[in-house]
């Protein structure tokens, strides 16, 4: 059994004149959320090419050690990666990793390592108010290029295709196999967001659990991008897939000479609940979620929008109730691509121009790009600042590009800023979706 | 190929449908779902192997002849009696 949850405060919607483009601010009545409708992160659990938890992720980052390797993938050939090394058998049979998908076994880990990580007692949870929301850039694309690759042994007798096609595809497996492996009865699927998807896999688990739809949410992203070939192609031709002779410095985000894009495996899911859930079981709390928001550019498939992502970043703080100047870092979306680089760091002036406060770093310099989970991973390589006061810094950086230059852009090098209250993280992706998360340190 | 060697056939796929089993005390007699954790998509693994391995087509309604090791030997003898082990 479980308890019905109190009904959200009346949402009222005010139309704001201080808002540059005249979007709608949503407020909550009263500005102050009760507990029931605050949320908080409780457990983390990860793979990233460069440490397979919190804390190693963390101590890699600190070290500015680089997960990146050379690789190999059919038809394309030789390339760069960031790669995990996370044991998939810790939580699976092997049959299970042979009938699943990569995304599916990333999410299986991270999953169970956040449940660990929480605390929570486990066995006797009501496991159908738990839902599981996993943002993915793609999937389906690594089974269906094994599948045609198979086929192509039998002269393209789809005879011989598989069965496993199908359950291994849905847009929903990772997910799903969450859910399987861990006898989760609650809703479970994906969120589609490019990019985007680690921090709207976040904003969607926090949605469900003020609507009371759940009572814990696993949430955050995965990839298994690094076992499609057409992604590594489809960067290359688009002139956007890093290379550099050092596979460690091939991802340099900011750098002058920057030539693209490190494709990257991993996840990243945390447990979520409601604070009053947390506080009273004592949980651990690692921040809250003050504010987010997700937009738009809607002018191109795969050209930024520095003014929407401006706008995207103003929405956020707006819906935190904070001010630029208050946010201590902002971990940074650039993934090395020449203009994409250039046009956050345009936002990203346009919002935090005036503030002594804020701090710059990037992530994907250490990982490359981890697609679906990037947006869950890089917020949690920057959370530990909550209690070290370090931020980390973007490495790589042998000459910064005048284009990138930002007050308070950490390169290179870790930096004591002091004790750290909020911590912004971007996340965009192709198609124009923005999207911003706020944790603030409890 | 020889009963014995289309039963080491199965066997080389079984290891591969159910690498978490220990094959080596499986009765021929009992079917394998009362010895193995097989389900439904793991015995169309056990038809999608052959169809590969030796081209054989199972029609639907023979499926049940690969209830156990001794029912699917004695059904696939016939069809594979001319046939060499695939490497």
């Amino acid at each position: 059994m479980f308890e019905m949850r109190p009904a959200p405060p009346e949402t009222i919607i005010v139309k704001t004149t201080d808002f540059a483009v005249g979007e709608w601010r949503f407020m909550i009545a009263g500005q102050q959320l009760p507990d029931s409708q605050r949320i908080v992160l409780t457990g983390i659990g990860l793979a990233a090419p460069n440490g397979n938890s919190y804390a190693e992720l963390r101590e890699s980052l600190l070290a500015c050690r680089s997960g990146v390797s050379p690789y190999e993938i059919r038809y394309f050939g030789k390339t760069l990666a960031g790669i995990c090394d996370f044991d998939e058998r810790r939580y699976q049979k092997r049959k299970d990793v042979r009938r699943g998908t990569r995304a599916g076994s990333v999410g299986v880990y991270a999953a169970l390592e956040a449940v660990a990580d929480a605390g929570l007692d486990w066995e006797n949870r009501e496991k159908s108010r738990v839902g599981i929301y996993v943002g993915v850039t793609e999937h389906g694309n690594v089974e269906t290029e094994n599948e045609i690759y198979e086929i192509k042994q039998f002269d393209y007798d789809t005879k011989v295709w598989s069965h496993h096609h199908n359950p291994r595809t849905v847009a929903n497996n990772p997910a799903g196999e969450v859910a399987l492996n861990m006898g989760i009865t609650g809703p479970h699927y994906t969120i589609g967001a490019a990019c985007a998807a680690g921090n709207a896999g976040l904003i969607q688990g926090a949605q469900m659990l003020r609507l009371g739809e759940c009572d814990l949410a696993l949430a955050g992203g995965v990839s298994e991008s690094i076992h499609t070939f057409g992604i590594f192609a489809s960067f290359s031709s688009q002139g956007a897939l890093a290379t550099h002779e050092d596979a460690t410095r091939a991802s340099r985000p900011f750098d002058r000479d920057r030539n693209g894009i490190v494709v990257a495996e991993g996840g990243c899911i945390y447990t979520m609940e409601r604070l009053d859930d947390a506080r009273s079981r004592n949980a651990k709390i690692y921040g809250e979620l003050v504010g987010y928001a997700l937009n738009t550019d809607a002018t191109d498939f795969v050209l930024p929008n520095p003014e929407r992502q401006a706008q995207c970043l103003e929405l956020a703080l707006k819906k935190a109730g904070l001010a630029a100047e208050e946010i201590d870092i902002v971990s940074t979306h650039a993934t090395g691509t020449s203009s994409g680089d250039i046009q956050e760091c345009k936002a990203l002036r346009a919002v935090f121009g005036k503030s002594e406060r804020t701090h710059f770093n990037n992530t994907k310099s250490y990982i490359g790009h981890c697609m679906g989970a990037a947006g869950a991973l890089e917020l949690a390589g920057n959370l530990a600042a909550f209690d070290d006061g370090v931020c980390h810094p973007t490495i790589n950086v042998e000459n910064l590009d005048p284009e990138c230059e930002l007050n308070g852009l950490v390169l290179n090098q870790p930096r004591e800023i002091g004790p750290v209250k909020y911590v912004l993280n971007n996340s965009f992706g192709m198609l124009g979706i923005n999207s911003v998360v706020i944790i603030g340190k409890l | 190929m020889t009963p014995g060697e289309i039963r080491e056939e199965i066997i080389d796929i079984l290891e591969s449908i159910a690498p978490d089993e220990d094959l080596s005390e499986l009765q021929d007699a009992p079917n394998f779902r009362d010895q193995l954790e097989l389900d439904s998509m793991d015995f169309l693994d056990i038809v999608m192997e052959l169809r590969k391995r030796y081209r054989i087509q199972i029609p639907e309604e023979e499926y049940e002849q690969l209830a156990s090791m001794q029912s699917t030997v004695a059904y696939l003898e016939p069809i594979m009696k001319d046939m060499a082990k695939a490497s």
